[in-house]
């Protein structure tokens, strides 16, 4: 069977995209975040759009039904922006779901079907309790056949690492590291859920102690302060708490158009060069190997493919950091590091913002947060923010090539975009 | 009891007669654990019941201190954790399972590749309730 080379039948290119505040914020629902948003979206479009020009809406969004007694958010989220009757669909990939709504938008304007699209996420998860939230992300798994032997997301991950750690060597230290550079970039974005760097975090905690008198805590540096059980304890060994991110709320929106139709709206259009996904076994036990994901390799290669591009030619990348282990993992998988050598990648400072591959300078899914449903397009954000150079603070050179990996659950829907700037 | 369909509703049933059973392809060989109708291998749909032997080995572990509701009501918790891990059957399969003898105080003191076998608990929750695939370290 000769395979026909993926393409978009027509170019698309992103004018805008903007995200709510990302956080706990028990007094808002989903459609407030959105509005939000949506609101951040259209400032973003630099000669401005009226919103009424908008065909379609496609939102990401894991789970309003369990988290908030909300099913067919989609319709919703269009009320609440003003775009009824247009079609508003939602798509549902795990954590994915926003990465696969803004490829379902991409391919809906590259069909001809529609020229201006909506792609968002959203998620709101903080009303109720850790646990009841464990058990509704755990069901992201495979139900009958891991959630009933215990499994839950953080020690999903860490199988991948006590495998990564096994076969290369992988240390505890430098999955740390991975979290305190993730927080570095993470103060540095307003919008972030952590607005502050595990150092600043450390200094108010030994601040607080002296102000109430209490045994003052002798970390020197951020790594001490890791290693300390009391401060950082084990969730499923061997990842700790500064290993996950957070449970958050939030949702971000992008709008894409057809590439002709794109400086009506902007001079500095981002173009979609690649998009690829692959879908593999819902339990890892029902994979070959984990201490790679599979799918990431397949979405990758296709978008890679798609875009003419090599791993070498991305000058930036937001990879799907859930647990550090998974920052370690994408950055092997998307190509940028040999396996095994991410973690040592990570440790020598090649993933940070001044380092030859910057991974993550929104501060990731560790530091920005992890609204599930929000976090694909989310992505977009942070690399329309690099690409137009308004990343303030976090503002790498001039990226004229970005990626952006997007993971449902462990590994079994993955989604990849690459953006150029022309 | 008679058992036919390639189900989990079958697949714990066996597991609670003490046989961990998973399908066998008919035109292929291939074998999957759990058993399923429909072979992925060479799409065909002719399976049959495959006994597996219950020893096999460790491919990687977690040490769980925050668990599901379903854990915790089970009286797992920060201070009783519980561990969970694939194990590779001898066969070649790889499942999901509850590993129990191992001294959780210190994961480290697990071996990746140390063998495993399969142990069948009595079914002690509630009625209906599915028993866990469950291993012991060797």
């Amino acid at each position: 069977m000769v395979r026909r080379a993926k393409k978009l039948t027509r170019g698309v290119a992103v004018i805008g995209a903007g995200m709510s505040h990302f956080g706990a914020f028990k007094e808002k629902d989903s459609r407030d975040l959105f509005v939000e948003a949506f609101q951040a979206v259209l400032g973003t479009v630099q000669k401005g759009i009226d919103p009424r020009e908008i065909e379609a809406i496609y939102v990401g969004n894991l789970s309003s039904d369990c988290f908030e007694g909300q099913a067919h958010v989609a319709p919703i989220m269009a009320e609440w922006v003003g775009l009824n009757p247009r079609p508003a669909t939602r798509t549902e990939d795990a954590c994915a779901s926003s990465g696969v709504a803004l490829r379902e938008g991409i391919i809906a304007v590259a069909s001809g079907l529609y020229d201006i699209v909506l792609v968002g996420g959203v998620e709101s998860m903080n009303k109720l309790t850790t646990a009841r939230v464990t058990d509704i992300l755990a069901a992201a798994a495979d139900a009958i056949y891991e959630v009933s032997v215990g499994a839950t997301f953080p020690s999903l991950y860490a199988q991948i690492a006590t495998v990564h750690m096994d076969k290369y060597g992988t240390t505890e230290e430098q999955l740390m590291k991975v979290a305190i550079k993730n927080h570095d970039n993470g103060a540095l974005n307003p919008k972030a859920h952590f607005t502050s760097s595990i150092r600043d975090l450390m200094n108010s905690r030994i601040a607080r102690a002296k102000q109430k008198g209490q045994p003052i805590p002798s970390w020197t540096d951020e790594m001490e302060f890791l290693k300390d059980p009391s401060a950082n304890p084990i969730v499923a060994w061997p990842i700790k708490l500064f290993d996950c991110s957070p449970i958050t709320d939030g949702a971000a929106c992008a709008i894409l158009v057809a590439e002709d139709i794109a400086r009506n709206f902007t001079d500095e259009p981002i173009h979609v060069i690649g998009t690829g996904q692959a879908s593999d076994a819902q339990a890892l036990h029902g994979r070959k190997d984990i201490t790679s994901l599979t799918a990431s390799k397949l979405a990758a290669e296709q978008a890679y493919e798609m875009a003419g591009v090599t791993p070498k030619d991305i000058q930036l990348a937001e990879v799907h950091d859930c647990f550090t282990i998974a920052e370690v993992v994408a950055t092997e998988d998307l190509g940028f590091f040999k396996p095994g050598e991410g973690s040592r990648a990570a440790e020598e400072g090649k993933t940070a913002r001044d380092g030859e591959k910057p991974i993550n300078t929104s501060g990731g899914l560790k530091s920005k947060g992890h609204p599930v449903g929000a976090t694909g397009v989310g992505q977009l954000v942070e690399v329309w923010e690099q690409m137009s150079g308004h990343a303030g603070q976090r503002q790498v050179a001039r990226v004229n090539l970005a990626l952006a990996h997007n993971v449902g659950a462990s590994g079994s829907t993955v989604v990849v975009h690459i953006f150029e700037r022309r | 009891m008679e058992v036919k369909e390639f189900t989990a509703a079958s697949f714990y049933r066996f597991l609670d007669r003490k046989k961990l059973m998973g399908s066998k392809c008919k035109k292929c060989g291939a074998l999957f654990l759990p058993p399923r109708p429909f072979c992925g291998q060479c799409l065909e749909n002719e399976m049959e019941w495959f006994q597996f032997s219950g020893r096999g080995k460790l491919i990687s572990y977690s040490v769980v201190r925050v668990g599901t509701t379903m854990y915790e009501e089970k009286g797992y918790g920060r201070d009783t954790p519980y561990c969970w891990g694939l194990v590779q059957l001898d066969e070649g399969p790889r499942i999901s399972a509850l590993l129990l003898g191992a001294d959780l105080s210190r994961p480290d003191s697990i071996t990746i590749g140390q063998s495993l076998e399969a142990i069948f608990p009595d079914k002690r929750e509630e009625e209906g309730e599915r028993n866990p695939v469950t291993f012991r370290l060797e």
